[in-house]
């Protein structure tokens, strides 16, 4: 994607550079004229055009793979997570495990995150495993995160959430299969 | 007007007619040339504090875990460099640029409403020193430029702060409207004889989308301001979820109003680009059509895109692929201008100088940061960079790219016609390299920032995630962009007082603005000519010197008269000609009295602030009243001029065109309206309704039948007096008058009768909204019908002058519109679905 647009940004520079540097040559307006057809319909509908197929090409499956659906073997494990100003609690209902500011999530395996608030907006993001979602009031939204390998992941609030914004973060520890579930017996035993 | 001295000269006549008094007097300045300056140079102080602001978070990021601001004064700090940028110096600057040029374009003297541009830059001016002063006090707006709920409502903002944002701008967005109008209309009805829609200058089709996109965009904002300051300070529960509100509300309204806005930024810039390009080519823009028609599709599209700003609130999949397909599309018209412009350049002979070097600036920037837009509007992507540095990057691009660097290729381009001098090249190239090297040396490294995962609007960061390095140069960055434009601030100051003097049209453009004296005189043109072509000066060359010798139109000015030339809409054939206004401090009187409101509204004295209503309604009464043939406009005399006629003879002048193009913001308000109350009924968690309305059904149709005969019997008698039949006007109009009174009180009645929890309910918070709706109309139709009445009796509203009837017709049409889709919506809708949904 970055690769197109700077050949297309550069293209189109040099196009325009040339263009005013180039002595004009009077053209007579029939030439002109389609001159300036080529000109419109190629760079103003076909290049635009066949670009946004490329990426909804790209982009679609992309983003199908992203959703919450259920996964294909096995099931999503499900955590709750509730922001407040400004930290975040952590709920595994299944495990009844309670946590602040911290997940443990199982590598390779599908987690979907429900996210809620109980005051005002944040946004939920874990950038190197999903992207984001918004925590809202009265609303529960979900995220489908899938860590492809075990180790500790930085997590922040990225919707603007007053003083503590800056500071509202938290980890996501990812696990291999064997230390999550150690994990989770003893963090339900400490409960 | 009051000035009688005859002279044969019709210069100095015209001169007489339409001086602007020097001291104190030029308050009361109606003259869109010295409105259009004022409006910028405003523009520009606003533009330096919002500069500096930037400076300091610049400052205070440069290095990790910095403390130079803390986390309040940083989040004070970029709400308000957002707020200053977007709604104190770009639209209001643009908006000047505007109001100075197009009747210059279109061959006019003025905007058909001067005293309206008066008050749109008092109420600028008073709004934006309103929302400074909060800087000044410590207690600015905290919660970002786009004020999400909850974070701005009372119980998370508590003081003043976001008070100020919605008072402030709601005042500024007066004078945004009050363009968006007056410059449609201009555009639609005040061009020169002759100057069909196919002829007009691009700028004059960019200008009129513009306008356009005003009136459409702003309503959005305006009510949701309305909204949340009702919940913030009386408790009625539009955005909070408990009380059945829902905060994802405030963001449709606001994203419906901020998408177009970023449009209406940037098509004024645009046509900036294809006016300048074609001089500078020496050959016209290619492909006319072509961009005319991606102007247009711009305008559409971009209020079908606000959605692609909330693709992280977890709205369906259908909707957000909708929105982004919408997103990419809009794409297609900006490349077709990009296209034109190179195409242009391709087939014309080039001159290289100052104006182009900026407009080569724009185009590397805008087509970067265009680029970055499509890959946002992929809705995958999106979920990883919204709200982080990337999208920071995006939008500086965007913004700066596609609207600061064609201000400032503008402003080299039009300061000949300013002063009258030829900027240099010695101070400007400087200043513009610094100016692209440190933008890009700020902005392009942010990109990258932001996919390291920075979001936006943090106050610090840890060191060691590896930001560090990127965010000190782009520190760097920002002061080199700073130097640059102190530099342009030099070269520009300087170039008043040792700029070589400019020929007329020193760059030989082919617009009309330049067949004026430089700088302008207030009337612009001592004669009005007859424009058949889109180049009139390239096509007649000596157009300026018969204009100036007065062998075109409206030379004469011994009547005393402010006139311009009413034309076509479509055609441009003349069909009136326009008498204007002379110098007036009604604008200023009435803005001063809506800046008591605003300031009563902060300190919440709302005694006072009643007070400044009354004065402000006082005053635009007033203002009206100095209308049509009252002895300070145009008095009826023996030789008035009948072929044309002057347009308050006529039953349709440029004052219907205006109450046509008001009513439809004020339709849109009210659709907007409409979209919360569906919005809330179907998508807020906990909304709910009684089962039956706490409004009275009878009552109110009883209302709405008195409302149905007024307006009636108003179209009657309208429509006879435009036949010719003015029997019994007075008498007629006094009692719809009492009717209309009638239907008011009965209204009024409804509404104090009905038990409306609004602090508990949404529900009935909404309710109330639209019947203080319902009521302000019917006071204002009623209270005008009035007014009317009186001056029939004094001889100034009849069958030879039957004008200003006409112009109040739509009103009481869209009044009665409003009360019956109120109730079938607001009432009977409910009925049948069933309450609670």
């Amino acid at each position: 994607m970055f690769l197109v647009a700077v050949i297309v940004m550069i293209g189109v520079f040099g196009l325009w550079i040339h263009a005013m540097n180039r002595a004009g040559d009077d053209e007579d307006d029939a030439r002109a004229e389609r001159l300036q057809n080529r000109w419109i319909i190629g760079g103003g509908l076909v290049l635009p055009l066949t670009s946004m197929a490329a990426l909804l090409a790209f982009g679609i499956p992309a983003g199908h793979s992203m959703l919450p659906l259920p996964p294909e073997d096995g099931v999503a494990l499900d955590i709750e997570v509730t922001a407040h100003q400004w930290h975040w609690d952590v709920y595994y209902p299944e495990q009844g495990i309670r946590l602040h500011n911290e997940l443990h999530i199982p590598a390779n395996t599908p987690v979907d995150i429900y996210v809620t608030s109980s005051d005002v907006i944040h946004s939920f993001w874990v950038p190197r495993l999903a992207g984001k979602i918004d925590a809202i009031p009265g609303h529960t939204s979900v995220l489908r995160l899938e860590a492809d390998e075990p180790g500790d992941y930085r997590g922040q609030c990225a919707e603007f959430c007053g003083r503590g914004h800056a500071h509202m973060q938290f980890r996501v520890s990812a696990h291999s299969k064997t230390d999550f579930e150690t994990w989770q017996r003893e963090a339900s035993r400490n409960d | 007007m009051t000035d009688s001295t005859r002279t044969d000269n019709p210069a100095e006549r015209l001169g007489q007619v339409w001086r602007n008094p020097p001291g104190l007097g030029a308050l009361s300045v109606v003259s869109h040339s010295s409105l259009g300056l004022r409006f910028m140079v405003t523009g520009a102080f606003f533009f330096l504090v919002g500069g500096l602001l930037a400076m300091l978070i610049r400052t205070q990021l440069a290095l990790p875990a910095q403390t130079i601001l803390s986390a309040e004064v940083y989040n004070q700090f970029f709400t308000m460099h957002g707020t200053v940028m977007m709604f104190l110096f770009a639209i209001p600057t643009l908006e000047g640029m505007a109001i100075y040029l197009i009747p210059k374009m279109i061959g006019a003297r003025d905007l058909v409403f001067p005293r309206i541009t008066s008050l749109g830059y008092y109420c600028y001016l008073f709004g934006g020193l309103i929302i400074l002063s909060s800087l000044f006090l410590g207690i600015a707006p905290d919660s970002g430029w786009f004020m999400y709920t909850p974070l701005s409502s009372q119980q998370f903002s508590p003081g003043p702060g976001s008070d100020f944002w919605l008072v402030g701008i709601t005042f500024v967005e007066i004078s945004a409207m009050a363009a968006g109008i007056e410059l449609t209309v201009s555009i639609l009805r005040a061009r020169a004889p002759g100057m069909s829609l196919r002829h007009m200058p691009l700028f004059a089709w960019y200008i009129l989308a513009t306008a356009l996109m005003i009136v459409f965009g702003f309503p959005p904002l305006i009510l949701a301001s309305i909204l949340l300051e009702l919940e913030r300070a009386a408790g009625m529960p539009f955005f909070d979820v408990a009380g059945g509100g829902d905060p994802i509300l405030w963001q449709h309204l606001f994203w419906l109003f901020g998408h177009p806005e970023v449009y209406i930024i940037f098509l004024p810039a645009a046509g900036i680009v294809s006016t300048l390009i074609p001089v500078f080519a020496r050959r016209p823009l290619v492909g006319y059509r072509w961009v005319v028609l991606s102007i247009i599709t711009t305008g559409f599209i971009s209020f079908g895109l606000w959605v692609h700003h909330m693709f992280t609130v977890g709205i369906p999949q259908l909707a957000q692929a909708f929105f982004s397909m919408a997103s990419m599309v809009v794409a297609v018209p900006t490349a077709i201008q990009t296209f034109a412009w190179l195409a242009t350049l391709w087939t014309g002979r080039v001159t290289w100088n100052l104006p182009m070097l900026w407009i080569l600036g724009f185009l590397i920037v805008f087509v970067a940061g265009g680029l970055t837009g499509v890959m946002l509007a992929l809705v995958p992507f999106n979920w990883q960079v919204h709200d982080t540095h990337f999208v920071v990057a995006h939008l500086h691009y965007v913004l700066v790219g596609g609207m600061f660097f064609p201000l400032i290729a503008g402003l080299y381009y039009w300061l000949p016609h300013l002063s009258g001098r030829m900027p240099s090249e010695r101070l400007g190239k400087p200043g513009f390299w610094l100016t692209f090297i440190g933008f890009n040396a700020t902005f392009l490294l942010m990109h990258l920032t932001g996919l390291l995962g920075m979001p936006r609007r943090v106050y610090t960061y840890e060191a060691g995630v590896g930001w560090d390095w990127l965010n000190l140069l782009s520190s760097v960055g920002s002061f080199i962009m700073a130097a640059g434009i102190a530099l342009i601030i030099l070269d520009v100051a300087l170039h008043f007082r040792f700029g070589r003097k400019a020929p007329r049209n020193p760059w030989q453009a082919d617009t009309l603005e330049w067949a004026t004296d430089t700088p302008a005189a207030p009337y612009n043109f001592i004669s009005l000519p007859d424009v058949q072509t889109r180049h009139p000066l390239w096509d007649h060359p000596d157009l300026p010197e018969s204009m100036a010798a007065g062998k075109h139109g409206l030379a004469q000015a011994n009547h005393g008269r402010r006139e311009t030339y009413g034309s076509d809409a479509i055609t441009g054939r003349i069909r009136d000609v326009i008498h204007l206004p002379g110098n007036s401090w009604l604008p200023l009187f009435a803005s001063l009295c809506l800046a008591v409101v605003c300031i009563s509204l902060l300190v919440r004295l709302y005694p006072v602030a009643l007070l400044g209503v009354l004065g402000a309604a006082v005053f635009l009464l007033r203002w009206g009243w100095e209308n049509g043939a009252h002895p300070k406009a145009a008095p009826v005399c023996a030789d008035e001029p009948s072929q044309p006629p002057l347009h308050s003879r006529t039953c349709d002048g440029p004052g219907r065109w205006g109450m046509v193009v008001t009513l439809l913001a004020n339709g849109t308000l009210y659709l907007c309206l409409l979209f919360g109350w569906f919005y809330l009924w179907t998508a807020s968690p906990h909304w709910s309704a009684p089962q039956v309305s706490p409004v009275s059904l009878t009552v109110m149709v009883l209302a709405g039948l008195l409302l149905t005969g007024v307006v009636a019997t108003y179209y009657r008698i309208v429509h006879r007096l435009t036949a010719g039949d003015d029997a019994g006007l007075g008498p007629r109009l006094w009692g719809l008058t009492a009717l209309g009174a009638a239907h008011w009180v009965v209204l009024l009645y409804a509404t104090l009768s009905a038990p409306l929890a609004v602090t508990e309910q949404s529900h009935d918070a909404m309710l109330l909204v639209m019947l203080m709706y319902l009521l302000f109309h019917g006071l204002v139709a009623t209270i005008l019908t009035a007014l009317q009445a009186w001056r029939v009796r004094l001889g100034w509203v009849n069958r030879a002058l039957p004008y200003e009837p006409v112009v109040l017709r739509p009103f009481w049409g869209y009044t009665l519109g409003i009360y019956w889709l109120s109730v079938v919506v607001f009432l009977l809708v409910p009925l049948t679905w069933g309450g609670a949904a």
